[in-house]
């Protein structure tokens, strides 16, 4: 048996922490040079790829990009329309599917095992392949809006947010969760006279910080990045979110590289800003339901 | 405060009979304590009782009311758990009057039931701490604080001490003794732990494979055991168990003896015990003594566990047969050593042969 002592167990915690940092490095080199490649001139910018200049403020720096950035797109409408949409999208897809698994792990209802399979199955199914079916479906169905009855959900934020609120993945990381949550917790409540919906929101809930900030970045991420759905049922530029929003930086014949790098920084911003917020819990979740992010 | 009757209950899980008829009647205010060796059946019998389980055949009634289809919140009782199933957000006060909140009590009420409840458990100083704050021993205070504002006409306790180290076990089987004392309410509770049994119970009611082995006052089933099963459950150490011959017998004794037991006459008040033939003879660790000569019993010491207060000594009878010897003393014995061991023959308990537990 291998004995640790101080200076090996020294050694392997320098060792961890070199690993740690190159997988850091590998990670954060892209940021950095999208962050610094939004100061730059285009000429420079290109000429600068082939070395590490390219990962470092130097040279001629502005933030002349921003501006132009600015100019040529409105960047606040896209910015304030993708907050929406994910916000909107991520608070509905938590309150849906938190209560979709309670039921499947707390109450007992004929066919859940059957329906939860099935709710798994849906798992593999890439959004892509039944997006031209949700397409034609979404321009067909009717509203009640605060107008009276329309028709079509083309041109309109609920399009972009309800198709995607139930989802098997965030209901799947509930039960996970829930199902580990001591059953006693549950029981002690129900003889204490609380209600489903009670246990739900005063006891179930409440416990549940880790895996609802696991639930809301992986909502997050996905509804931000979000681009084929919203090109396809979305043409008035008012209600774009980011994605689509890059389209006003590629044309047939030019790519104003740093304008691109300008704006993809801005829209980095309030990802960064939202797991920033939610690491700590996120990486609890992780490692205790063992489900990976 | 109420009592609670089990008539004929039963609990199978699909094709699996768990609890297979069961008879209890416990009077108002008793407390009566569960017990039997794991998978007996005695925490499901408690959750069916609490309505945490649904009842397959049978009828449960608790003050007078069949509460078969009664919601676990309308039955009139508490329970602890044995993993004290407070809840970790929130804090002493608010887990003690999480049943309170529920009810919508004012928050006057709220306070004077928490504060009552407090005093009793002495953990007024806890109210505003978390349970991560918490010892095992207060958190139990707290999961029994919970059950106590809700003044319930049953308290019910799933193994609540098991989770806590020996001292604080024994402090709180003492305050849940004086809390029953205190409330004067019917209190079931149930447990592996033989010693909770016999020193809190009324009535014990030892279980196996889904059945009543036996119900009486912890002194009836430690004296007059009615089965093998009961006899050997109940005591520390078990029962010694020998195989013995009927000599003789008359109304109220017979003789016996063996390779390793000289004759005797033991008291036969159990039915059963045949007027010739095998019989098994069972004597407590505590009813044998040793003696220079003349013993009944004649082995040699294989081993001796001195603890202070007593001493347990494994003998090995001539045939091979080990008992033990539980003496009150501290007494040193050698391995090998040759002894003898008597026994007053009204504390021997004779059994038929077939008498092993209870079953359909």
């Amino acid at each position: 048996m291998a004995l640790v002592t101080p200076d090996n167990h020294g050694l392997r915690l320098w060792t961890r922490y070199a690993v740690l940092l190159l997988v850091a490095v590998i990670f954060i080199f892209p940021l950095l040079f999208m962050a610094m490649s939004s100061l730059k001139p285009d000429q420079q910018l290109l000429s600068d790829t082939n070395s590490l200049r390219a990962f470092l403020p130097v040279g001629d720096i502005s933030f002349q990009n921003y501006s132009d950035a600015f100019d040529r797109a409105p960047i606040g409408v896209f910015v304030m329309n993708s907050v929406l949409i994910t916000g909107a999208t991520v608070l509905l897809t938590l309150f849906v599917c938190s209560l979709a698994a309670f039921s499947f792990v707390f109450l007992d209802w004929a066919g859940r095992g059957l329906i939860f399979s099935v709710l798994l199955a849906t798992l593999i199914v890439p959004y892509e392949s039944i997006f031209i079916p949700m397409l034609l479906m979404v321009s067909q169905l009717p509203w009640i809006g605060f107008e009276g009855l329309e028709w079509g959900w083309l041109n309109t934020y609920r399009v972009q947010i309800i198709p995607f609120i139930a989802d098997g993945l965030t209901i799947f990381l509930f039960v996970q969760y829930f199902k580990d949550l001591p059953r006693e917790l549950i029981e002690a409540s129900r003889v204490e006279g609380a209600s489903w919906w009670m246990i739900y929101r005063r006891v179930v809930m409440p416990l549940s910080g880790p895996v609802i900030a696991t639930a809301a970045i992986l909502k997050f991420l996905f509804m931000y990045n979000q681009y084929l759905w919203p090109l396809m049922v979305v043409q008035a530029e008012e209600i774009r979110p980011v994605m689509v929003g890059l389209g006003y930086f590629t044309d047939q014949l030019n790519v104003p590289w740093g304008e691109v790098m300008a704006y993809l920084t801005i829209i980095t911003i309030p990802v960064l800003a939202f797991y920033l917020s939610l690491q700590r819990m996120f990486i609890a979740s992780v490692a205790s339901t063992g489900v990976k992010g | 405060m109420a009592d609670v009757l089990l008539k004929g209950i039963k609990k199978s899980y699909g094709s699996v009979d768990v609890i297979k008829g069961v008879d209890i009647d416990i009077k108002d205010g008793e407390f009566v304590v569960f017990v039997g060796p794991s998978g007996c059946g005695k925490s499901t019998l408690l959750r069916m009782i609490a309505g945490l389980e649904d009842i397959t055949g049978g009828s449960l009634k608790i003050g007078g009311t069949v509460v078969n289809e009664v919601p676990a919140s309308k039955r009139g009782i508490a329970m602890v758990f044995q993993s004290y199933a407070i809840f970790p957000h929130m804090t002493v006060r608010e887990n003690v009057a999480f049943g309170l909140t529920i009810a919508g009590a004012s928050k006057a009420e709220k306070d004077e039931k928490v504060q009552a409840a407090a005093r009793i458990l002495q953990m007024e100083h806890l109210l505003d701490r978390r349970p991560s704050q918490l010892s095992g021993g207060q958190r139990q205070r707290v999961a029994i604080g919970r059950a106590i504002v809700r003044q319930p006409e049953v308290f019910l306790f799933d193994e609540p001490l098991s989770n806590l180290d020996a001292a604080l076990r024994l402090d709180m089987r003492i305050e849940i003794g004086k809390l029953h004392k205190s409330l004067g309410a019917t209190m079931v509770y149930v447990t592996h732990d033989q010693v909770e049994a016999m020193t809190l119970a009324d009535k014990i009611v030892v279980l196996k494979d889904g059945y009543v082995q036996q119900v009486g006052t912890p002194m009836d089933l430690y004296h007059r055991p009615e089965s093998l099963f009961v006899a050997g459950f109940i005591g520390a150490p078990s029962m010694n168990f020998m195989d013995v011959d009927v000599v003789s017998r008359d109304s109220d004794s017979a003789k016996v003896r063996s390779a390793h037991v000289a004759e005797f006459a033991a008291p036969t008040w159990r039915e059963g015990v045949p007027g010739s033939g095998r019989a098994t003879l069972g004597i407590r660790p505590q009813d044998l003594h040793p003696v220079d000569k003349g013993g009944l019993l004649v082995g040699n010491v294989t081993l001796a566990e001195r603890l202070g207060i007593e001493t347990v000594v494994d003998v090995a009878l001539s045939d091979g047969k080990r008992i033990l010897v539980s003496l009150a003393e501290d007494r040193v014995f050698e391995p090998g050593q040759p002894i003898q061991l008597t026994f007053d023959p009204e504390r021997a308990h004779l059994f038929a042969p077939d008498n092993t537990s209870v079953a359909a």
